[in-house]
């Protein structure tokens, strides 16, 4: 009775080129963040502070977007609590009855800040944790102390009353702690948790060896993952994000190319991912020179891998050209140098070869992690 | 089988509103939204922490023409559905 949207079914705004809305968007308001993952999905080069866009700019570009069918907000970053003015952005998304979603590492995070941010109206508040025990975490995010700011934080969220998601990556290094992470969720009251394993591009594709679990530890974090579901039915939403180098059938990337969401780079560039910037031969838009309603109905970058006319074969003819939507155009362009091939992830690409090779790394002794820092000597 | 008495209940994080943009009734959550369909958002809209069960269904009752118990059955799978979906407590 009550289903995801499909999309297709919904009304679009006349003398309009074939797209829906989007439904989300997410604003990446700065690249600054104290932590450095090494998987992070920010690119390799980061844009610096004197780039970002100012308080007015977000402003109009949270007015267009509600204005355009965006529904939901996710405030990003680097950490997006950085930024001075995140509680008038949120203030303005509040109005406007956009869904606000503070995507956040938390170590900023104090009782006053989220005070402000609550009463500001926002909705919900997703923490990321590099691990379920200390070390491991503050060695990821190569800050230490990290882990327990973010315990107190996580503890400052339930008591204000906000939705609380637990976020965590999942790599070699950790992956084998997926049923503590699971405990940590049941232990704060999440409603939700997420177990995502890393996406290899940008960082993480730098970082690949030293990250991508065996097969054997994605088997055994799958099995956990499936048991905490059925035994939290109802109590818990856990979200679970594999690694695509063990699959068969590619994920539906994004839910297909500029089909329900954009992102907004610090510095006004608007993406249909937040990858996207790892493809060259990108002419982006940007937010300052252009509306959104121009940049998604319109522009060339968004246009490009739109729908199904763009696929090659095996996709253009395959039963699940619409339910995987020919998969991931960053992970084609990583992995074959061509973004508009079939996804490697998927077994019936003649590239499907490459993943296997690539996850033979796993079995391999894991390499010093490549940290993310802005002017870093990478790329 | 059904407690009545049940009181179901938005979750945390979770808003119901009309989007004028698409003309339609849409549930926001965490990551997530639904699109509820025409009965289901005639229930949604009684949802306020407050009616019980079998309030709402006293409610539908006065308004559609159906039998009690087949109401009852209806909003309680409903419920039960958007409990395991994360969207309503009760």
């Amino acid at each position: 009775m009550v289903t995801t949207p499909d999309i297709a079914a919904l009304e679009r705004p006349a003398g309009l080129p074939a797209a829906d809305p989007p439904l989300g968007m997410l604003l990446e308001l700065t690249h600054r963040c104290p932590l450095q993952c090494p998987y992070c999905s920010n690119p390799l080069h980061l844009e610096r502070a004197g780039e970002e866009l100012g308080t007015a700019i977000w402003e109009s570009v949270l007015d267009q977007a509600a204005a355009l069918g965006v529904l939901q907000v996710h405030f990003s970053g680097g950490e997006p609590m950085a930024r001075g003015d995140l509680s008038l952005l949120v203030r303005r998304a509040a109005r406007l009855g956009l869904y606000s979603n503070l995507i956040t590492s938390a170590v900023l995070l104090n009782e006053a800040a989220l005070g402000v941010l609550a009463e500001a109206g926002l909705d919900h508040v997703q923490i990321s944790f590099q691990d379920a025990e200390q070390a491991g975490a503050d060695r990821i995010g190569n800050y230490a102390g990290g882990h327990a700011k973010k315990l107190a934080a996580a503890h400052l969220v339930r008591a204000a009353g906000l939705a609380l998601t637990l976020n965590f990556v999942v790599h070699r290094h950790n992956i084998a702690r997926v049923p503590e992470m699971i405990a940590m969720g049941e232990a704060f009251g999440a409603g939700r948790i997420e177990i995502a394993n890393v996406q290899y591009y940008g960082w993480g594709l730098l970082n690949r060896a030293a990250l991508l679990p065996t097969r054997a530890q994605l088997e055994a974090c799958t099995e956990a993952v499936f048991a905490a579901r059925e035994r939290l039915r109802g109590q818990m939403v856990i979200d679970y994000v594999v690694p695509d180098y063990y699959a068969s059938e590619p994920k539906g990337c994004m839910g297909g190319w500029a089909r329900r969401f954009m992102n907004i780079s610090p510095a006004g560039r608007a993406l249909p991912c937040h990858a996207a910037e790892t493809l060259p031969g990108f002419d982006w838009p940007s937010v300052r020179a252009q509306s959104l309603a121009d940049i998604w109905y319109g522009s060339e970058a968004f246009n490009r891998y739109r729908g199904t006319a763009w696929m090659p074969e095996p996709c253009r003819s395959c039963e699940r050209r619409e339910i995987d939507w020919g998969g991931c155009r960053c992970q084609a362009h990583a992995l074959t140098g061509d973004a508009g091939r079939t996804d490697p992830a998927c077994e019936l690409s003649p590239d499907h070869a490459l993943m296997a090779e690539a996850a033979r790394e796993a079995e391999q002794a894991a390499p010093e992690f490549v940290y993310r820092r802005i002017g870093g000597n990478v790329g | 089988m059904t407690d009545e008495a049940r009181v179901p209940a938005f979750r945390r994080g979770v808003k119901f509103r009309f989007d004028t943009v698409r003309d339609a009734w849409i549930v926001l959550a965490p990551e997530r939204l639904f699109l509820p369909d025409a009965p289901a958002v005639e229930v949604l809209k009684l949802v306020d922490g407050a009616r019980s069960l079998g309030a709402i269904v006293d409610d539908l009752c006065t308004r559609f023409d159906a039998p009690r118990a087949v109401v009852l059955a209806d909003v309680a799978a409903m419920t039960a559905d958007l409990a395991e979906k994360g969207v309503l407590s009760w």
